[in-house]
């Protein structure tokens, strides 16, 4: 089984990333945008389907990750100075940070969420993210709105003939995602997600079963921030900066639209569900510039950053109506003829 | 067990493959041209501002009337017979949303020069990208001294008066009408806000101040800001403050019944946007503010007259604020640019043109803009709210190292209808 998923996980790997010779440097960009956000989708999608505790609060993790990453890389690439490997050192470095600081973060909030039920842990997470603005003014050294700068990671020497940087950091924003997903994958599959499942469906029987439901609780969160934390450190590490601004609310609710779009729990679904977050804006804005000078100026420019919202909106309601298991459903043949056998184990 | 896991497989590769597509069909970045973004008969360029968000209110204002001037240029022949295409891309002054939009004018739109990329926060996110992708950054909208770093950032240039000036400036005038006055400062808390108390401080001695705040844009309220600022006396209260806080701060104050002199730097002092916030009730309250200005204020000038003409005819008649007239001055600005790169303007030439020395624009104090200099406004007038229109006293000053010393104002003349013919 292990064997297998890795396995699986190497293949996927390898063909996304034989995919970004194809792309220019935007798609690139967006290529890393995309992985940063799959590894917190998937996060997430494993911490509510499998376990039921439902977090608004991932993009405050992907933050941690990311201030995480821009101090260690900082202080890093600085203490190394001009040696031609600082940058590299910094990039793993700052993914260390990344992953302590979210880790850090996340065992904090899994302690409270094993305590806490439903819109319990949701109103606190969600709290985290109205937070996050005035946290980063009120603690000294993390830059305030305008946040703080991470150091540039070039393309190697030794790969300068065959790439440009987006296209680098694209790579190692998949690489850095696959080994944010394939643990969780394993996680699932292994015996932690038959306790977290044990876990939902009866938290007494598995109590009885001999099974701790405050530490799966816990155990869960703690990996799902790892995760998403390690998504923040990548998106800091292409855009080369951390601010409160790129982890808002409208971010945060979208990673759990993407989780739900896609189907709770299902790794693939978190996929499409990332896709979804960072190429709507895109779509939406491309047909209306398409539009044959139809619309007026000022609606155009009204309908500029909102339409994306409204029809996220609109695709969550459509998807749940159709398809509750999400777009993990549609894509199962044989999960639409037993919808009520699947749904267990899709969850 | 299997059945998820492949579909995992599946997923994946399916959304590995529609991106792989979407790619595919969007234009290469190795264009075939020789310079980016110009063809034979048009330039494009483009710029991040807010369309939508807590800034879009005031600052919306500003890509619209840079696009009017610009369509009032084509319509008229262009610069060297080429037509300017100006690409606004919205980012709600969110610096996470200014990186996708930046690379996407780079790599996708492929534009010439970036031009009047709005706000400190936003555009402080892009600069090393601009940079190492040698993309001119020309007339970024804020006073920050980031834009001014020759050595580091050799492609970028301000547009605003430097707000360190902006503070010197209204102190110098306060001080001088007024010689027993104590200073409180509101400022953003960025480099906006820090660099206005410096120059605050650098007339009037830390001691000057007998209080200064701090505000965040994401907390709209400055309600214990404002009232630590009456409870320290000072009879001038000096706002470092975006307009719709500028509006915020008088508003509160009013309700907290204090009436200091205003004097508020120009990124926040436009009166017909701080009247359309405040309403009627509240526009009394601008009455006597004083402000600082580099570009042509009021309307007995002849470049209103001409902005107002575009403004009808190519701006849906959208009313003309001060902060209107700072996007045409800006279309100006680069358009005098473009004209004196020649007929086949490069990146080059652009930026040749930038630190040359030649470029003279239409504020109404001198143009500093130099090989080391890539600020062009180190002094500015004051302003005076009186009757509703802001309109300068007379008094100006300009900024050498530490020091201010007084000049006159010089409102350049309005040639060739407005559209510069680079001779």
């Amino acid at each position: 089984m292990t064997r297998r998923i890795v396995l699986r996980a190497a293949l996927v790997t390898l063909v996304a990333l034989a995919a970004t010779f194809l792309l220019d440097p935007y798609w690139n960009f967006q290529v890393a945008r995309f992985a940063a956000c799959f590894a917190a989708v998937a996060g997430l999608t494993v911490l509510v389907g499998l376990t039921g505790q439902l977090s608004l609060g991932h993009s405050v993790l992907m933050a941690a990750g990311g201030y995480g990453y821009a101090f260690a890389a900082g202080s890093v690439t600085g203490a190394l100075g001009d040696s031609p490997a600082a940058p590299y050192a910094g990039l793993l470095a700052g993914l260390l940070g990344g992953l302590v600081a979210a880790g850090a973060l996340g065992a904090l909030l899994g302690a409270a969420a094993a305590r806490l039920h439903g819109p319990y842990l949701a109103g606190l997470t969600l709290a985290l993210v109205i937070a996050l603005p005035s946290a980063a003014v009120a603690v000294p050294g993390l830059g305030g709105d305008q946040g703080l700068g991470a150091p540039f990671v070039p393309v190697p020497d030794a790969l300068a003939a065959l790439m440009y940087v987006e296209h680098f950091h694209a790579v190692v924003a998949i690489v850095v995602a696959a080994a944010a997903v394939t643990p969780l994958m394993l996680l699932r599959a292994g015996r932690q997600g038959l306790r977290m499942r044990a876990v939902l469906g009866h938290e007494t029987a598995a109590r009885l079963s001999g099974v701790n439901p405050g530490l799966v609780k816990a155990g869960a969160f703690t990996a799902s921030s790892l995760a998403a934390g390690l998504g923040g450190a990548v998106i800091v590490m292409a855009t080369q900066s951390v601010s409160p601004g790129a982890f808002g609310l409208t971010f945060s609710m979208l990673l759990v639209v993407g989780a739900v779009i896609g189907g709770l729990g299902s790794i693939g679904g978190a996929a499409v569900g990332a896709a979804l977050v960072v190429l709507l804006p895109w779509a939406v804005e491309t047909v209306l510039d398409q539009l044959p000078a139809g619309l007026p100026p000022v609606l155009a420019q009204r309908l500029d950053g909102n339409l994306a919202v409204i029809l996220t909106g609109a695709i969550v309601i459509t998807v749940i109506a159709a398809r509750p298991g999400g777009v993990a459903q549609l894509l199962t043949p044989r999960t639409t003829a037993r919808p009520t056998a699947s749904h267990d184990t899709e969850r | 067990m299997t059945r998820p896991t492949t579909l995992t497989a599946t997923t994946a590769l399916a959304a590995v493959a529609a991106l792989a597509l979407t790619g595919c069909s969007t234009p290469g970045a190795d264009g075939t041209e020789q310079v980016p973004g110009v063809t034979q008969d048009t330039v494009t360029i483009g710029t991040h501002t807010p369309l939508t968000g807590a800034a879009a209110e005031a600052y919306a204002q500003i890509s619209a009337a840079t696009s009017a001037y610009f369509e009032y240029v084509n319509a008229n022949g262009g610069i060297h017979g080429r037509s300017i295409d100006y690409i606004v891309k919205d980012d709600g002054y969110n610096p996470a949303n200014t990186q996708t939009v930046t690379r996407e004018l780079v790599s996708e739109d492929g534009i010439f020069a970036m031009v009047n990329g709005l706000g400190t926060p936003t555009h402080t996110t892009v600069l090393d990208y601009l940079d190492q992708n040698d993309v001119p950054d020309l007339f970024v909208a804020s006073g920050s001294a980031q834009w001014n770093q020759p050595e580091e950032y050799p492609n970028t240039f301000g547009m605003n008066v430097d707000y360190v000036t902006d503070g010197m400036v209204l102190a110098t005038h306060a001080t001088e009408q007024d010689p027993e006055a104590t200073f409180c400062v509101l400022g953003q808390d960025d480099d906006y806000g820090g660099d206005v108390l410096a120059g605050v401080e650098a007339v009037v001695g830390a001691d000057g101040v007998v209080a200064s705040e701090t505000y965040n844009t994401s907390n709209p309220d400055l309600t214990a800001q404002i009232g630590a600022m009456k409870e320290s006396g000072c009879t001038h209260a000096v706002l470092a403050t975006i307009p719709g806080f500028t509006a915020i701060a008088m508003g509160t104050a009013a309700q907290l019944e204090w009436f200091p002199q205003y004097l508020v730097s120009n990124a926040g002092a436009d009166v017909e946007s701080l009247a359309g916030y405040l309403g009627e009730e509240g526009a009394p309250l601008l009455e006597g503010m004083l402000a600082t200005g580099y570009l042509p204020t009021g309307q007995d000038n002849e470049w209103y007259e001409l902005f107002s003409q575009i403004n009808d005819e190519y701006n849906d008649g959208a009313p003309l604020t001060g902060t209107a007239i700072y996007g045409y001055s800006v279309g100006y600005h680069f358009a005098e640019a473009l004209a004196l790169a020649g007929e086949n303007p490069t990146r080059a030439s652009l930026l040749e043109v930038m630190e040359s020395g030649e470029l003279v624009g239409n504020g109404v104090v001198p143009n500093s803009l130099s090989a080391d200099d890539h600020s062009p406004y180190h002094a500015a007038g004051i302003t005076v709210v009186t009757g509703g229109e802001q309109s300068y006293t007379g008094d100006a000053w300009a900024r050498e190292g530490d020091t201010l010393s007084e000049i006159e104002l010089e409102p350049k003349p309005v040639e060739n209808e407005g559209i510069p013919t680079g001779e």
